[in-house]
């Protein structure tokens, strides 16, 4: 049986709705949120990592050859790391786009 | 049984939490506050204590602080005032919430402005309706008395909600009262040790404190509200185990030769014992008079009140606060609509009195208590009244 998403009923809500399972909060998927995305012209980036460092969601993973990337089921398009991007080499386009 | 001594309600209040071995005590220790962070970081300091005192840079971190411990699983107490319990707001809904018992003292002084430091009911009753169960008490004994309750209330399974212990500003505070001090041994014996029912801890991670989406909260609000309700039971049997042990008894709602009186005056807090005065004088006249006395006031006492004012033809409530532009003092808007569905319910007046300070004497309780009786027909713009105002 699969585990509920959330309490179904005000008795099954844990005291203080406290949560035993760590981690679980990797489970909700913010990245539905997202009304703009962000790319990456690898060509224009200086592997700086001030992407990965400024990212509120830590969602911005290196890969083997040091460039950088958002992980699309957390992001939430804020924007943060292409108005940090000092060599402009990341731009926010529309989803539907 | 422990020795009566002289005591300034302050500190005694500072000494009963000692006696419940708190793990962490966190206060902002200037005015608006009383002498109780003061004299428990003097027992820290002199060694009697073994507790972990951090002198905060504000309320909001004195209480952030203490729900942050007792989240830990630590015992914890702070106590704060007016202002100051202001501060505090934004977390207090948090820590009941959370369902940390975290344990506070308010020495319940008027919210400025004008500046005013001086006793009134307007500090708590802005926190009312964040979760907290809600203590009233007349007297430094019953300050005593209820700040060791508090913790038992507290932290049984069955209620795991933060108390505050409302005692009247310089009223209380700063008065100095016989009290009886029990000895450590014989509060050992009604307080067990704090077994938390979670703890955070590095080695079991677990999460206090999630966010809560619309499809969740509902439900949250209802499982706390629940949770307040079932605490009567246990505040009731606390206080039953109490009275066994110490031999002082303690009532949701308690009377004062209310044996067939007509009138009813009710109060919370101190000056219920200046009313037992009037209420003595009117008595010997022959006038059929009794007093209420609200001691639990958080989770209401719906049952036992409807009880207690039965029989009775006029009922005034005694506020201590102002809902500006609302139907009359916060104690008798839910007075009111406690017996709205009586099908026999007494005429219900309310004077809001003794704010920041005001003197309220016996001579005002006889006056009130005279005119409740005699007024024949209330209109709407007669509910309320801000007693004693100079016109």
């Amino acid at each position: 049986m699969s585990e509920k998403k959330w309490p179904e009923t005000w008795q099954e809500v844990n005291p203080g709705c406290m949560v035993f399972r760590p981690g679980s909060a990797s489970e909700y998927h913010t990245g539905s949120w997202r009304a703009k995305r962000p790319i990456w012209d690898n060509a224009k980036c200086i592997k700086c990592g001030v992407c990965y460092i400024f990212c509120p969601e830590g969602c911005i993973t290196e890969d083997a050859d040091g460039f950088f990337a958002a992980n699309f089921d957390y992001c939430k398009g804020c924007g943060i790391c292409a108005h940090e991007c000092w060599p402009k080499a990341i731009v926010m386009v529309n989803e539907e786009d | 049984m422990g020795k009566r001594i002289g005591m300034e309600i302050a500190l005694a209040a500072a000494e009963a939490a000692a006696l419940c071995r708190p793990d962490v005590i966190a206060a902002y220790p200037i005015t608006p506050n009383t002498h109780i962070p003061e004299h428990l970081s003097d027992i820290v300091a002199e060694g009697r204590l073994d507790a972990e005192y951090i002198c905060v840079e504000s309320e909001h971190s004195a209480i952030s602080a203490c729900c942050g411990a007792s989240g830990t699983g630590a015992r914890t107490f702070t106590a704060t005032s007016s202002q100051g319990l202001l501060f505090m707001q934004e977390v207090l809904p948090i820590v009941s919430s959370l369902r940390l018992p975290v344990v506070m003292v308010i020495g319940n002084r008027a919210v400025s402005g004008p500046i005013n430091i001086w006793n009134d009911h307007s500090d708590i009753m802005y926190q009312r309706d964040t979760g907290w169960v809600s203590l009233f008490v007349a007297n430094g004994q019953e300050t005593v008395d209820m700040v060791i309750q508090a913790f038992k209330i507290g932290e049984h399974r069955d209620v795991m909600l933060p108390v505050n212990i409302n005692i009247d500003g310089f009223q209380l505070t700063h008065v100095v009262e016989p009290i009886f001090m029990p000895d450590q041994e014989e509060v050992d014996r009604f307080l067990p040790t704090y077994k938390p029912f979670a703890q955070l801890h590095p080695d079991k991670p677990m999460t206090m404190g999630a966010l809560g989406l619309p499809e969740i909260f509902n439900e949250a609000m209802r499982a706390k509200d629940e949770a307040i309700l079932r605490s009567k039971k246990v505040v009731l049997d606390v206080w039953k185990e109490w009275e066994k042990q110490f031999g002082r008894k303690y009532e949701p709602i308690e009377s004062y030769k209310t044996e067939g009186a007509e009138t009813l005056l009710m109060t919370m807090g101190s000056m219920g014992e200046t009313a037992e005065i009037a209420i003595d004088e009117l008595r010997k006249d022959g006038f059929p008079v009794g007093l209420l006395k609200i001691k639990l006031w958080r989770p209401f006492p719906f049952e036992e009140f409807r009880k207690a004012v039965k029989g009775a033809k006029c009922l005034a409530v005694m506020d201590r606060a102002v809902s500006f532009g609302g139907p009359g003092g916060p104690v008798f808007a839910e007075i009111r609509s406690a017996l709205y569905d009586e099908p026999k319910k007494p005429k219900m007046l309310n004077f809001i009195i003794g704010l920041g300070g005001r003197d309220v004497q016996v001579e005002d309780f006889i006056k009130m208590a005279k005119k409740t009786a005699s007024t024949k027909k209330l209109k709407p713009e007669d509910a309320y009244e801000i007693y004693g105002a100079r016109e």
